[in-house]
Parts: structure tokens; sequence; C-alpha cells
């Protein structure tokens, strides 16, 4: 990383601190830039909102011809939703433009980011930070709400807590895809879509419950990419549903876990790829 | 007509270089794809017969979806943010004293593009679908040839309203919200989130009514033998009316906006 070599000596604390400031002014500046247009604002907001609202009408067209899908009710199918959509739109609103890494490896933009003094992840993290992704994390919000509401749960202290715990861990996981994926983009500069299948991809596939899919697919969000982790696993702890795959029961109180571990590795891809780095020379 | 073919050709050639982005595509179709096919398989294994599909059926429906997605640029895009860019900066000006004609042109583009998206973007992850699940692929070439008719058809329903999408900057400036409504209207009414013989009632028939339906909903009911003889004249006759409307109404539109196009700093 550039910032290395100037400042080798510089502690793990003092740059994670100097990125979280940077990744704060530039975030400012784009909410600066995007409320100079308000209307233009709260028109794509609630475009988002209703976008995703419309999936999980898809959702309730299906249960208007079935009572079940896979053995869970619509409740339950709306708390898998809801958990799996906030985690996912948080992680979006934080660092979703990191997609468009490879678009900056292709056409040289990145270089512009080289040469200034604060981290990169920091600087394509925050780019083009678009406030209008709210409207996901409030449709999220509001079909777990009602899923709280509708869900019959014997609520204890643990499942109570169980709740945020999986919301902020799951919004982890998916950001350390999103930085891994934004890695892979150093090489494979045009394969944007490959981080969708995981990022946007990954969080369809959470709104619905584990049996519905094959045992093979499961594992591979389990063990390979472990998305599982988001929401399945806590989720049916708090539904009181057994855990698939024959795992033993500890692994629903893994999610802070899992999510630590995702983002070293994808810190640690990161640094590879950005040192990978050639430029366009364009 | 010979300028058509080579504006169209240009279009295929030019998604034909980006060949990671392909693969990648590829991917996220058949991702997607299989978690559709699975959500589809509990659906039609509690509703036997939902729709009128049987689970055969509603999987071939996942992977055409799919496979069409891009062909029908369901979520907008490709020729239509070139439109809108070239409306907001004026270089339209420079299209409008081109010997073509405007809309003739954007058309041949995005028909050679449509063609490059089913061959790169739709037969890979339909052939994988293929494998993976019991789909219900008609045997017969004339089923095939019948279905390829309706998804050209289909293609000129989505340009004729991405056009319209389009044009509607030269009164907005900017065509990012039409363009979102766009892409929320087309992904729920071409029958891409749930097949439309899904939906209840009369939301059910309006869905179907709507020129949206052209785009998923028909080619795969083509596909799927439910329309033959007459009917497969009449499902021509919705898309190919529609086109035509859309067209017309582009081309009406593409009048009263060029008299009064007032280019940006000319």
């Amino acid at each position: 990383m550039a910032g290395e070599r100037w400042a080798p000596r510089e502690s793990w604390r003092v740059r994670l601190g100097s990125g979280l400031r940077a990744y704060g002014l530039i975030v400012a500046m784009w909410v600066r830039s995007t409320m100079a247009y308000r209307a233009s604002f709260a028109m794509t907001t609630i475009g988002t909102f209703t976008a995703c609202a419309l999936d999980f009408v898809a959702i309730l067209l299906m249960f208007s011809h079935v009572d079940s899908l896979g053995g869970y009710a619509l409740p339950e199918v709306a708390f898998l939703y809801g958990t799996s959509s906030t985690a996912f739109g948080l992680a979006d609103l934080l660092i979703g433009s990191m997609d468009r890494l490879g678009r900056r490896v292709r056409d040289g933009t990145l270089d512009s980011l080289l040469v200034r003094p604060v981290p990169i992840l920091a600087q394509v993290a925050a780019d083009r930070f678009a406030p209008r992704r709210l409207g996901r994390i409030l449709q999220g919000a509001l079909v777990l709400g009602f899923a709280l509401v509708a869900l019959d749960i014997d609520w204890t202290l643990v499942r109570v807590l169980m709740v945020p715990v999986m919301i902020v861990s799951g919004t982890a996981i998916f950001a350390a895809v999103f930085v891994a994926g934004a890695a892979f983009q150093f090489w494979a500069q045009d394969a944007a879509e490959v981080q969708n299948a995981f990022t946007y991809g990954g969080t369809t596939l959470l709104q619905y419950p584990p049996s519905l899919f094959a045992k093979d697919l499961v594992r591979g969000v389990t063990f390979v990419v472990p998305l599982a982790f988001v929401n399945w696993f806590p989720a049916l702890y708090v539904l009181g549903r057994e855990v698939p795959l024959g795992l033993p029961e500890v692994v629903v109180f893994l999610p802070p876990v899992v999510a630590g571990v995702c983002c070293a590795a994808a810190g640690a891809a990161w640094r590879v790829g950005l040192r990978s780095y050639r430029s366009t020379g364009s | 007509m010979r300028l058509y073919a080579v504006v169209a050709a240009g279009g295929f050639r030019r998604y034909a270089t980006y060949r990671v982005a392909t693969f990648a595509g590829i991917f996220a179709n058949t991702v997607f794809g299989f978690i559709l096919a699975y959500t589809y398989i509990a659906l039609w294994d509690e509703r036997p017969g939902l729709g009128g599909y049987d689970q055969a059926q509603a999987l071939t429906y996942v992977w055409l979806g799919q496979a069409l997605l891009m062909t029908c640029a369901m979520l907008g895009g490709s020729f239509q943010d070139e439109l809108i860019e070239r409306i907001r900066t004026g270089d339209i000006a420079v299209d409008l004293y081109r010997p073509a004609d405007l809309q003739l042109w954007w058309l041949a583009g995005d028909l050679g593009r449509a063609a490059f998206h089913l061959l790169g973007r739709g037969i890979v992850p339909m052939v994988l679908g293929a494998l993976a699940f019991d789909l219900a692929l008609p045997s017969n070439p004339l089923v095939w040839s019948a279905f390829l008719l309706s998804v050209l058809l289909a293609v000129v329903v989505s340009f004729a309203i991405r056009y319209l999408v389009a044009l509607s900057a030269f009164w907005l400036m900017d065509g990012a919200g039409v363009g979102q409504m766009a892409m929320l209207t087309g992904m729920f009414f071409s029958g891409q989130l749930l097949p439309l013989t899904l939906f209840p009632g009369a939301l059910g028939t309006v869905a179907q009514a709507l020129p949206w339906s052209s785009m998923l909903q028909i080619p795969v009911d083509v596909l799927l033998g439910k329309h033959t003889g007459w009917g497969l004249v009449q499902a021509y006759g919705f898309q190919a009316g529609w086109a035509v409307a859309l067209l017309a109404l582009g081309r009406a539109l593409q009048g009263v906006a060029t008299r009064r196009v007032v280019v940006q700093g000319g």
C-alpha cells in the first residue's frame, strides 16, 4: 500500500483511524452532493425501496398459493428475508460501491487514488457513496418488523440479543464479500457480475429457508463462502429449528467469529490484489 | 438496409469484445437460476400444476428467464444509457445530421446486442440448467423456430420501451428516475419475478395485457407449446401490436423532441 511506503512504522491503530476518518470525509462529501438535489434523492430512495419491495411482493404472491415453503410459514420466511435484506442493505450502503473497482482498474482512474495519502480501501469504499441505498435497509427493516410481530416465539434474552448480533455480523460478512470481490477485480477487471452473484445472489439465497436447497449448496455457503452465518444458522436458533447438515448446535453462536475471520481474510486478499496492480499506462 | 445490417453487426461485435464480462455474466445468471429453481421446486411441490405449469415447465420458465434477462434487457441499460448521455451532452445533434433514421439506427444496434446476449449469455446457463434439472424442452425444431421469432418480437418491444425511456431525457435532462421506474415495471410485469399466470385476479389480467408480458411470459409459453396454430398467430399479433404501437409512439415523440431540441453549449 502506498501509505506503508511513506510511513512504515505507523501502527495499525493509527492507520485504521486515518482510514475511518478519510472514509467519513469522503462519505460526507457524497452525502452533501446528493442532498444538492433533494427531490432526486427522495425519488431514487423511494425507487430503491420499491425495487426491493417487489422482491417481497413476489414472495407474498407465492404465499397466496401455498401455506408453507419448504416447511416454513410466511412469518418465518419474512424473518429470514428481513435479516438477510437488512444486513445486505447495510453492507451495500457502507461499501456497496466496491464493485466499481474493476472499471477503475480498466480505465486507469485507480491511479488518482493511489497518489493520495489516504488508504485506498477507504477511498474505494466511500467512492460514490449512495444515500438512496437507505431504501433497501428501510424495506428490509420493515419486513423484519412485520416478522417479529407475526412470529409466535418464546422470546428469551439470548433470542432477543441474537437479532441485533446477526444483523451486525451479517453486515460484516457481506462487507467482507464485497472487499474480497473487489480484490478479485484487480485480476479479472470485467468480472463485476461474479461479485454480484455472491452479494445479490447471496442475499436472495438467504431470504429462503435452507430446507429448500440441495445439501451441497448449503455446504458451499457454510464452508466455502460462509454466507449461512449471516442469518441462516442464528435465525434457525431464534425460530427454534434444527441446524442443517447435522452440524453441532454451537454454530448458531458463531456469526461474530465468522465475521471477524471473513474480514481478516478479505483484508489480506485486498492487500495481495492491490500489490499486484499494474496501471493501464494510458 | 445494408447500413443497418452493418450497425447490427457492430452491436454484436461490440459486446462480443467483453469476454471476461460474458463469462462473469454467465456465472451470475447460473447462480440466480439455481436459487430460483430450488424455490420453484418447493412451490410446485406444494402445489403441482400451479399457474398451468407442471414442475418441469416451471423450471424451464426459470432458466428461460435467466437466458432472456440480458437478451431482452429487462433491467434496462445498454443503448438507453448511451442515448440519454448523448441527449444530455447535446451529441444527439450530430446523430440527427446523419443520413440514417435515428430510431432504426439504434434498433439495429440493439438487435445486434440482443443476438450476442442470446448466444453468449443465454445458451450456457440454459444448458447447465438442463443438465442439473428436468426441463420441458421441446424436441420439435419448429417449436424452437417459433420461439426464436417470439424472442425477436420481444427484443423489439423491449427496444421500443427503452427508446421511450431514453427520449424522456429531452424533457428531464436526466433519465435516471424514468429508467429506474422502467426497470421496476419491466422486472415485475415481464414475469421475471414470478410467472404472470400466478398473479391473482385483476392484477393477473392487467399484467398479461401490458407490453412487458411480451418480453418473457409469451416467449416462454411459445417454447412450452402453450400457443399453437391460431393461438400462436394471436400471440405474435399481441407482441407485434405492442411493438408497432410503441415504436410509433417513439417516432412521434422523437418528432416533437427534435423540433424543440436545444443543443447544450452549441
